[in-house]
């Protein structure tokens, strides 16, 4: 099957003030640097990382919501515009994008019902208000709101609820890629259950592509069929969910893995990396995780490792990954 | 880098500078004619087209206008058309009338307004927080030429103890600084509390309370000083209110400052003079503004360092 | 493990806590008993809006005018809500010490971090300036920031949260505190400076004996560090356990419901159990157990009644009208919810 979005070569620079000063001079920050992924149709891309590791600009950056430096995004075959054209807002019904923060993305003053109705009217879909309506209420009810919540105001919800109307308001033009941003990190426990069951179903109910960016890993593996793992605007890591999760081999992945907290008591010693999360602007020679990698060389401070393949569909980019053949560093116990 | 910084405010500056005499020249050259406004409305046109081809009126208006500006730039601000006097001995000549109720207005605003906008904060919604805000409301709306009517009322004409206007003694000054003092002080009083109550909300006010800090220096070291990158805002925004205050209060009060000289030379049309006036008040605004902005920087590590972690999110 | 056993250095007894709002007064805080042990950790876990941090702010008196606190809070045989407020000033800081959630917006924007720890020294152990510097540097040097020196210097702005976390770690160490109130230390940052960061408090408690209150939503966050874990829901303590075994031994229906909600990282993949409805505003009173409407397995009783905290084991209490009977079995019946489950 040909793949749906193919992500080509993708960078991102931005210009920044190098110091502290508000007189010291300007330089190229990547957010993102030479990056390349694809996903096939209906399935779910993981994407991982701490802060500053680039995924949120690789979101936009497939939106077409900003231009990349280099690189392309085709979309089913074409480029994804960034100029606000014809072909752009063509692109725009097909990939919409469900967001972390659903107050802020919500008009405060506008009965909710009439928000999940407006990208019909901007996009002039349906003939009549009546039919507009017709589509939003249906939509209401498939994100699990009820039919009398339509005339409320986003104060009126909760939280849950309000990422359920942002959640509909991205389904009512039929797009067939969905961007979540860490649509459930904002939400308590029990509720971000709810909302992740239900991407789920949405996607199984209209055979939606996600790209899903979150930090939370214990979230991406329940939704993702790939993970890649960003570290410093690059590729670190690549494979599908359960091998990743079960044989990490990037020390940075490992790290990241063995850092997240657990109700069970370790199978072993907790692996903790030292520093905090890189700043984008000093980024190091060489591979860009050495400065904290418990595996580094004198190779790792002086070449960048490339992204290359280790078996089928799994590619890291370091000079001494982790063996497969030995056991996992969290074995999956089987309940 | 700072060079960079002090030329392009050098350059908005001259700018604001340049608008603010074009402006005034048009206003004044297009509502009315200075021969007439000065020589009376039955001087002879013998008289009226002498007095035109002295001062250049009867060129076209652009004539006037580039021929105006260029005298500017050399520093040549024109004579007075009341009385031939360089315009620029007219004005310094009332300056010292005018600073002396602008400035210990000014002194009294601050002195005023700020410690009653922060006790009212902190003593939110308590009789004191009630009795501040609505005198601040009544100062607020109540028209300054009202106010100094009132002051008039009350202290001269009915208790006697102080001259309705003119100047000379102290005494003399005591209504026309209060009119000054009071309308800026309840503007600021207002935006004090609001900064101070924003600030008391922040969470490292909760934070430093928590740290057992005493709740006297929380107020003076921590919530003070964030407070006060707005209010050093709006006390530059009210520079220009002081003008205006000046041209009411000398007005009122009969005092012998600039206010009342623009007022006349408006009048007259008399451009030189409401030029140099302008352009002075105009150099201040821009000078205090400055000063405001380097406050800023020095009130808010934020600002002087830029954007130190904009880089946070991935 | 080192439980409440002998005295406890805090004990709370029927805290409740009303706020006042446009619609009247709202109890936040419903009736807490919590004992907090010598040099032990405990774990409070809740949703937003259960009270959790409230209590703790209600404890140390900060409210302000728009919160009633009753109850008793006894320490050192006082009970810290009948003493005046210039003696409660000298407990804060110095005896029992809080740090509020997100650290970067509770540290001063406008001072340097050397100028608010030195502060916060000179005030509590009466020294001087310069020795207050030395003793900063000192400081944090103990909660492990590097270059420390050139630390001082510097603005909330221009450091990492993670190293805000550290200096505010470092702020409420300055008074020698017997008791240190976490709330939320490591919501905002990243799991490696999480893990950092909870190693970092487990270790003070190890080298001072300092008792630690450590608040948290997520369960393994707690469940990692602490020693006890009291679970709160909308207002009231729903459970109260050791946390070794915690996933296995819990029993409140809450409970249960939370750790089926987010399965640890090494878990088999399936459809996520939610707890179906919402987390209940605290303006919503109702009657008998504040959790029946969204439990899968509540009696007729719990609409009436509400539970009382039950000793159901060893240091394990429950407040659920099952617990006397109420074992895994009843509670890990599956409760689907499906997308269009309507709340």
């Amino acid at each position: 099957m040909p793949s749906f979005l193919e992500v080509q070569g993708l960078t991102k620079h931005f210009s920044v003030r190098s110091g502290a000063g508000l007189f010291s001079p300007r330089i190229p920050l990547k957010a993102v640097d030479d990056v390349s992924f694809s996903l096939k149709k209906g399935e779910t891309l993981g994407v991982v990382g701490e802060s500053g590791c680039g995924k949120s600009t690789t979101g936009r950056l497939v939106l077409g919501m900003m231009a990349p430096t280099h690189g392309s995004i085709l979309l089913d075959g074409t480029a994804v515009h960034t100029r606000h054209d014809a072909v752009w807002r063509a692109q725009r019904q097909r990939m919409q994008m469900v967001y972390q923060d659903p107050v802020s993305f919500l008009d405060r003053r506008l009965p909710v019902g009439r928000q999940v109705m407006e990208p019909l009217t901007v996009h002039s879909i349906g003939s009549s208000v009546a039919e507009r309506r017709e589509k939003a209420e249906a939509l209401f009810s498939v994100v699990g709101l009820r039919p009398d919540q339509f005339a409320s105001y986003p104060h009126e919800l909760s939280g849950g609820q309000r990422q359920r109307v942002i959640l509909a308001r991205a389904l009512v033009l039929d797009p067939e890629l969905l961007v979540c941003d860490e649509p459930v990190s904002a939400l308590d426990v029990s509720v971000g259950a709810q909302v992740v069951n239900l991407l789920k179903d949405v996607q199984l109910s209209r055979g939606l592509t996600y790209l899903f960016i979150s930090h939370d890993l214990k979230i991406v593996r329940q939704v993702a069929d790939r993970v890649i793992v960003m570290y410093l605007g690059r590729i670190v890591e690549e494979a599908a969910t359960q091998e990743l999760f079960q044989q990490p081999v990037h020390p940075y992945t490992r790290a990241l893995m063995s850092a997240v907290p657990s109700l069970k008591p370790h199978p072993q010693r907790r692996l903790s990396i030292q520093g905090s999360p890189p700043n984008p602007m000093q980024v190091p020679n060489g591979c860009v995780f050495h400065p904290r990698c418990p595996r580094a060389s004198k190779l790792c401070q002086t070449e960048r490792p490339e992204l290359r393949n280790i078996a089928a569909n799994r590619s890291v980019a370091c000079h001494h990954p982790e063996d497969t053949t030995v056991s996992s560093p969290r074995k999956l116990e089987t309940i | 880098m700072m060079l960079e910084f002090f030329f392009t405010r050098g350059l908005r500056a001259l700018a604001t500078l340049l608008l603010i005499v074009t402006i005034t020249f048009v206003v004044l050259r297009l509502s009315g004619d200075p021969a007439i406004n000065i020589l009376g409305l039955d001087a002879s046109d013998e008289a009226i087209r002498e007095f035109r081809r002295s001062w250049g009126l009867d060129q076209s208006i652009w004539v006037q206008y580039v021929r105006y500006l260029q005298a500017v730039i050399e520093g040549n601000l024109g004579r007075s058309m009341l009385d031939g006097r360089s315009a620029v001995d007219a004005v310094i000549e009332r300056l010292p009338a005018t600073l002396s109720i602008m400035v210990p207005g000014f002194v009294l605003q601050l002195v005023v307004g700020i410690p009653a906008g922060i006790l009212s904060a902190l003593r939110r919604n308590t009789w004191l927080d009630r009795l501040v805000m609505t005198s601040s409301v009544v100062c607020f709306t109540m028209p300054g030429f009202v106010f100094a009517l009132l002051l008039v009322m009350v202290f001269a004409v009915t208790l006697h103890w102080l001259p309705s206007g003119g100047a000379g003694t102290l005494a003399h000054l005591v209504l026309p600084v209060l009119t000054m003092g009071f309308f800026g002080a309840a503007t600021l009083a207002r935006f004090t509390r609001s900064a101070v109550v924003d600030v008391l909300g922040q969470p490292h006010i909760r934070a430093a309370t928590l740290r057992g800090i005493p709740r006297r220096r929380i107020v003076l070291l921590h919530v003070v000083p964030n407070a006060a990158l707005p209010v050093v805002t709006i006390i530059g925004l009210m520079l220009g209110g002081l003008v205006a205050g000046a041209v009411i209060t000398e007005s009122v009060f009969s005092w012998p400052g600039i206010g009342r000289l623009l007022v006349t030379s408006v009048a007259s049309r008399d451009l030189a003079v409401v030029q140099t006036i302008l352009l002075m008040v105009g150099t201040a605004m821009v000078l205090a503004n400055f000063c405001v902005d380097l406050a800023y920087g020095f009130l808010d590590p934020r600002l002087r360092h830029g954007q130190g972690n904009s880089a946070n999110k991935g | 493990m080192q439980h409440a056993s002998v005295a406890p250095l805090l004990q709370i007894r029927d805290l409740r806590v009303r706020l006042q709002s446009i619609h009247g007064p709202i109890e936040i805080v419903r009736g807490i008993d919590l004992d907090v042990g010598r040099g032990e950790i405990l774990g409070l876990v809740g949703e937003s809006g259960c009270g959790k941090s409230i209590s703790w702010l209600a404890v140390l008196r900060v409210l302000g005018r728009q919160a009633t606190t009753t109850g008793t809070v006894l320490f050192e045989g006082r009970n810290l809500l009948d003493v005046t407020e210039k003696e409660m000033a000298a407990y804060r800081g110095r005896r029992l010490a809080m740090i509020v959630q997100d650290a970067t917006s509770s540290l001063n924007p406008i001072h340097t971090i050397g100028f608010q720890l030195a502060e916060t020294l000179v005030h509590h152990r009466r020294i001087g300036w310069s020795s207050a510097r030395t003793e900063a540097k000192r400081l944090l040097d103990r909660v492990k920031i590097p270059g420390a020196e050139r630390r001082l210097g510097q603005y909330p702005h221009e450091l990492s949260g993670g190293t805000n976390q550290r200096v505010a770690i470092a702020m409420a160490l300055s008074g020698n505190p017997d008791l240190l109130i976490a709330d939320e230390p490591t919501t905002a940052l990243d799991v490696t400076v999480q893990a950092q960061i909870l190693e970092l408090l487990q270790e003070i408690r190890r080298d001072s004996g300092m008792s630690i209150v450590l608040i948290s939503h997520d369960l393994g966050v707690v469940c990692e560090t602490s020693d006890r874990i009291a679970v709160m829901y909308a207002g009231r303590l729903a459970e109260m356990a050791p946390s070794s075994d915690f996933w296995r031994s819990a029993r409140h229906p809450y409970t249960r419901g939370l750790l089926d909600a987010a399965p640890d990282i090494d878990e088999p993949i399936g459809r996520l159990r939610a707890i179906p409805g919402q987390v209940p505003a605290p303006s919503e009173t109702s009657r008998g157990c504040a959790f029946q409407a969204r439990c899968g397995v509540a009696l007729p009783s719990c609409s009436v009644e509400t539970p009382a905290m039950t000793p159901v084991a060893k240091h394990h209490s429950v407040a659920c009208l099952r617990s006397p009977s109420c074992g895994r079995e009843i509670v890990q019946v599956p409760r689907e919810v499906t997308a269009c489950h309507p709340f």
